[in-house]
């Protein structure tokens, strides 16, 4: 983003000069933005054994990333998100088991995939509301996993996608048991997709996306067409969703049904509540929390992990309903 | 009184919600540069009136003509992009944008620049300027920066008005614009309406009597549904059946 990239100290709030000045001011990096991208090479260096945890979380938090588009900014629940992880996740596999295993143009065609779906799904999505709109999310979730589940010709069905393979990233790094290619390239996609993503939230689409978010009933009286917003954001997502689960298959070298499932959905619906929605990075910092958290207490509990999610959700809807990250916000604003 | 050509227009509109009756055969003409007061006792279906007008409910029958192009079968956001713009009785806003993001959105889609998801807000320099200039008009100048929901009431309300006008609207339909504010304050409001440019059309629904009186040239007068008289002041001041509305209705209650 060749005009963001300047740093800026967070300036004290107050009345701004002209409004240019304070809508620049928006959109311009923060020292906790950098900060965070510098965290995001410490396993490299600390935890080396952790790589392939840290290359899940990065693509977990890039499927977050794209549902707090969605959710966050359009305020369009979703609790089947999955379908299009999922879709992206199969057709990076099949396109590898079809002989191309070169993995960005396949990232790409995975998640033209993804897109194309979201797009077509998107036209019933923009006609439904609330208790509607969830179950709709729910049922394509649904349909879209039965579908793989039964067409396991194509798709392994509860085996699973055998035999992906994988070219070297750049035709040079191979994929390496402990992680460090899978990491590196995930993190990078994760980065270019918030790149993407700040970039979308940041323009007057944006702008109109939280429109919608705040009051349906004002858009169409300011003349806005607001469902084709929506179809465009939910496309956006789709995709960027069908690259996460890309991600996953070309880290990974399996593709299975879980990819698709209900349980993925909602996970990740927890994560951005955990984190905190409309904010990018509460998508990243739920996805760290709850992938860290998953992977720390299976260990001890494998079986009652959920006990510990449903408890910290709990806790954090009733004492940060702006999520963490909102919390944490608040906290910073509140000593400056 | 600025007679012009009729620019918007209703023949006959009727509408039912099961068997009450909240339009009954409405024609009401606007001529260009009108500035018309809706009045009427609570419950005398002025709101629904312009939710008809503006298509937020679509009529049963008769039909809705603005600059003589007949709008009744369009969505209420074709209407607006046609000049055709209203404001709510009850704020109905963009609680956390701040003014200022949400006058440029409203200018935004209106200049059809909303898509734009590739281009930073930032560069729309022109929708930011004339969304200032709108808040600069409404005296909000100051509170641009703020978050919608922190704002004084009164300067909601002036907000509502703000968002209506980014649309450049032909036809304004005010719903109250003064609801809930005191006294002295919706004097200065409607000092603020009576400056918008002359050849807009505005329509707007008042209870102060005062207020009627001083800034519209055109009254009309519903009652359950239907257009009991429509005329200037002076005469809607003096007539019977008017009187007779206001003052049984006082009785009754």
């Amino acid at each position: 983003m060749s005009d963001s990239t300047v740093p800026a100290s967070n300036p004290p709030s107050g009345p701004p000069s002209n409004p240019h000045d304070w809508l620049r001011r928006q959109r311009r990096w923060s020292w906790y933005e950098i900060g965070f991208w510098v965290l995001a090479f410490v396993p490299f260096f600390f935890f080396p054994t952790y790589l392939t945890l840290a290359s899940s979380i990065a693509i977990t938090a890039l499927f977050a990333l794209s549902v707090d588009l969605v959710l966050g900014y359009a305020g369009i629940i979703t609790l089947g998100h999955a379908m299009f992880f999922g879709l992206g996740a199969y057709s990076a596999g099949l396109i590898t088991k079809a002989g191309w295993g070169e993995p960005l143009t396949g990232l790409l065609m995975a998640g033209a995939f993804a897109a194309f779906i979201g797009f077509l799904s998107s036209f019933i999505i923009v006609r439904v509301q609330h208790l509607a709109l969830l179950m709709i999310t729910l049922g394509l979730g649904f349909l879209t996993e039965e579908l793989a589940n039964t067409m396991s010709w194509l798709t392994g069905g509860t085996d699973g996608l055998q035999g992906v393979d994988v070219w070297p990233v750049f035709n040079t790094f191979e994929f390496d048991l402990w992680g460090y290619t899978a990491y590196s390239y995930a993190l990078a996609v994760l980065f270019i997709g918030l790149l993407v993503a700040r970039r979308i939230v940041h323009s007057s689409f944006g702008l109109s996306l939280r429109g919608v978010r705040e009051n349906l009933t004002r858009m169409p009286a300011i003349g806005s067409p607001y469902r084709r917003h929506l179809q465009i954001v939910y496309t956006i997502s789709a995709g960027m969703a069908g690259i996460a689960g890309a991600l996953l298959t070309h880290t990974t070298e399996t593709v299975s049904l879980d990819s698709l499932s209900f349980q993925r959905s909602a996970d990740v619906v927890v994560m951005l509540i955990l984190g905190g929605t409309g904010r990018l990075y509460g998508a990243i910092l739920g996805a760290v929390i709850f992938m860290v958290a998953r992977d720390q207490l299976a260990d001890m509990n494998p079986q009652y992990w959920y006990f510990w999610i449903g408890l910290l959700l709990m806790a954090v809807v009733l004492f940060m309903p702006n999520g963490i990250l909102g919390g944490l916000a608040r906290l910073v604003k509140g000593r400056g | 009184m600025g007679v012009g050509e009729t620019v918007l227009e209703t023949s006959a509109i009727s509408k039912k919600f099961g068997s009450l009756e909240v339009a009954r055969d409405v024609s009401i003409a606007l001529p260009r540069g009108a500035r018309h007061a809706l009045i009427g006792p609570n419950g005398a279906g002025k709101t629904t009136l312009i939710n008809l007008i503006t298509g937020q409910i679509k009529p049963d029958s008769g039909r809705i003509a603005l600059e003589g192009m007949d709008i009744t079968g369009l969505p209420v956001a074709a209407r607006v992009r046609r000049g055709l713009t209203r404001t709510f009785q009850i704020n109905t806003l963009f609680p956390d944008l701040t003014p200022i993001e949400a006058v440029t959105l409203a200018v935004c889609e209106r200049e059809e620049i909303s898509s734009q998801f590739w281009r930073p807000l930032t560069a729309q320099t022109a929708a930011i300027d004339e969304a200032f200039g709108i808040l600069k008009q409404l005296r909000l100048a100051d509170v641009a920066t703020q978050t919608t929901r922190h704002l004084a009431y009164g300067q909601q309300r002036l907000l509502e008005i703000a968002l209506a006008l980014a649309t450049r609207p032909k036809v304004l339909l005010l719903d109250e614009p003064a609801a809930g504010v005191p006294k002295d304050e919706s004097a200065m409001l409607f000092n603020v309406i009576s400056a918008l440019p002359e050849d807009m059309t505005i329509l707007f629904i008042e209870h102060d009597m005062s207020i009627v009186f001083r800034f519209a040239t055109q009254i009309i007068v519903l009652v359950s549904g239907g257009v009991l008289v429509e005329a200037p002041p002076d005469e809607v001041r003096n007539d019977e059946r008017v009187r007779e509305v206001y003052l049984g209705h006082s009785h009754a209650h």
